[in-house]
């Protein structure tokens, strides 16, 4: 039973783990196939992705749109978990349907309804549209985790703070904020990987400036080419980056 | 005003934001998009009205019905395979791997998360196609004598989907387990249960609430995804989002796209219908 064990992680890791190794190790082929045999070590494609100013301009936009519409979801999302973990309103429980609704629904048809509007009102497609369509999805996630995070002990410092003459936003912004920190950095964090790594909401609602994913998803037509793999790696990359960040520095810290 | 209404104004306040954003970019465009379902088209124009052609035509055309029982087929086929494979995962994460190993363990198998979306359907192209990783291995070793046609079929979809959804499925049952107490097992031992007795009858469902909370969640983002079937499918079978995609991009079919849309967001709700009364969603 437990050799058996030992077996089926193995082959689970080896599931899970062979593309990714197969994606990396052939980033380095010197070929014009991203397929073996392996002829050989080359960075001839790092360097032909890096200087391709239309990848590198993607790369520009989907950071871009994913720190903009991030950062608004979260103000938006903070707002909203504050008012409504505090005061009961009526209708407090529809509110919060309404605005955990769009986690459940497919990001296509959030798309699809959003190029609706946006062709029946003219408004013309843009980064920023699908920058709104970004922050639809990544709001219901900063909500919920900011709402979830508010306690009774936010609560008693709020109302000391207000006993002690604070204004609503110098309590917003000395008290509630500070305390939610890392509740707020991880739902920041969680939808700016959400929003790097969109792809139907930015394929159909961008046009001529679009972002990574979609100019990933243009290369893919013209075949399998090791530049495909290099792109890939980086972004891997950049993420592995950004976890083992997000690990040391927020996470670590707030344990 | 008293204190209590000063509060419940400026609470609208604070609301008022995130909730407009979420009328005007979600709620309405939503009910646009269930209007123009009703719409037909003449020619390459919209005509609005009250038409249900669209959706007798979704469920009577079979090259329009057989999306609709591609995706659901696909996604079920995922969904169980998806949770066979990843519950051993987890547990033995959980209950073999040495404590201090586990984060390491657990951040190892979800790994590939951390590529593109797009990358990671792409990159099981060069393992699954013609040329790929395995069947140069298998000719290599004189398994086979000519290639395999793995890429551009339903199982090369399936092996995408189950690859994605194990390491999700695997996060949520872990964190599932590490929360049960060692003493149910014992309590059902101490009783005179044997292992299997523990496993099935107190274990395994214990942990039904994860399960069937990661099963909807795959179920979701498994039928409405377009990227995995596009790139690894090929053209032969299409699944629901990908004929949302043709009507939309080739004909400009924005009724038929739109009547397209609602049946599947019809679907997921059936879904939750199902399993609403396991799901514990603000759980994840």
């Amino acid at each position: 039973m437990r050799i058996l064990s030992w077996v089926y992680l193995c082959l689970a890791y080896a599931f899970v783990l062979l593309p990714v190794v197969v994606l990396v190790v052939f980033s380095f082929q010197d070929g014009r196939l991203p397929v073996p045999p392996f002829q050989g070590f080359s960075l001839q494609w790092y360097e032909k992705i890096l200087s391709d100013t239309g990848l590198m301009t993607a790369l520009w936009h989907s950071a871009l749109v994913a720190f903009v519409s991030s950062a608004v979801a979260l103000v938006l999302g903070f707002l909203a978990a504050h008012a409504l973990a505090r005061v009961r309103l009526p209708g407090s429980v529809v509110l919060r349907g309404v605005l955990i609704a769009p986690m459940t629904v497919s990001y296509l048809i959030i798309a699809l309804g959003l190029l609706t509007l946006f062709n029946q009102t003219g408004i013309k497609l843009s980064l920023w549209t699908a920058g709104i369509g970004h922050v639809v999805i990544n709001l219901p996630l900063c909500f919920a985790m900011a709402y979830a995070a508010m306690g009774d002990h936010q609560k008693t410092a709020e109302r000391a703070a207000r006993d002690l003459g604070a204004s609503e936003a110098q309590v917003l912004w000395l008290i509630s904020a500070p305390m939610l920190a890392p509740a707020l950095a991880a739902a920041f964090f969680l939808s700016v990987t959400f929003s790097w790594d969109e792809f139907i909401i930015a394929f159909l609602l961008t046009r001529f400036d679009v972002t990574l994913p979609v100019e990933i998803w243009s290369m893919l037509r013209s075949g399998l080419s090791p530049a495909t793999n290099a792109v890939g790696s980086l972004v891997f990359l950049v993420s592995i980056t950004a976890v083992v960040m997000a690990e040391v520095f927020v996470f670590r810290r707030a344990k | 005003m008293s204190l209590a209404s000063k509060e419940r104004t400026l609470a609208r306040g604070l609301v008022a934001p995130a909730l407009l954003w979420t009328l005007a970019f979600f709620v309405v465009p939503f009910l646009a998009m269930l209007a123009l379902s009703f719409a037909h088209m003449e020619g390459r124009k919209i005509v609005q009205g009250f038409d249900p052609g669209n959706y007798l035509r979704a469920f009577t055309d079979w090259s329009q019905l057989k999306a609709l029982i591609n995706s659901v087929e696909i996604t079920l086929t995922v969904t169980v395979i998806s949770v066979v494979l990843a519950w051993p995962l987890a547990a033995i994460i959980a209950w073999r791997v040495p404590q201090r190993f586990q984060r390491l363990a657990l951040l190892l198998a979800v790994l590939p998360f951390w590529t593109s979306y797009v990358v990671r359907s792409y990159s099981w192209l060069l393992v699954l196609g013609k040329n790929g990783v395995i069947n140069q291995a298998l000719m290599g070793l004189g398994v086979v004598a000519e290639p395999l046609a793995l890429a551009s079929s339903r199982t090369a979809t399936v092996i995408g989907f189950v690859h994605f959804f194990v390491m999700l499925l695997t996060l949520t049952i872990y964190a599932n387990l590490v929360q049960l107490s060692p003493n149910y097992a014992r309590a059902a031992q101490d009783l005179g249960a044997g292992r299997f007795a523990t496993f099935a009858h107190v274990i395994l469902p214990l942990t039904l609430p994860g399960v069937i909370t990661g099963a909807f969640v795959t179920f979701v983002l498994c039928i409405g995804d377009y990227i995995t079937p596009q790139i690894l499918g090929g053209n032969t079978e299409l699944t629901l989002p990908q004929l949302i995609m043709l009507q939309m991009g080739r004909s400009g079919n924005f009724p038929m796209a739109s009547a397209l849309s609602v049946i599947l967001m019809a679907v997921v709700s059936l879904a939750y219908a199902g399993c609403s009364r396991w799901l514990r969603l603000d759980r994840i």
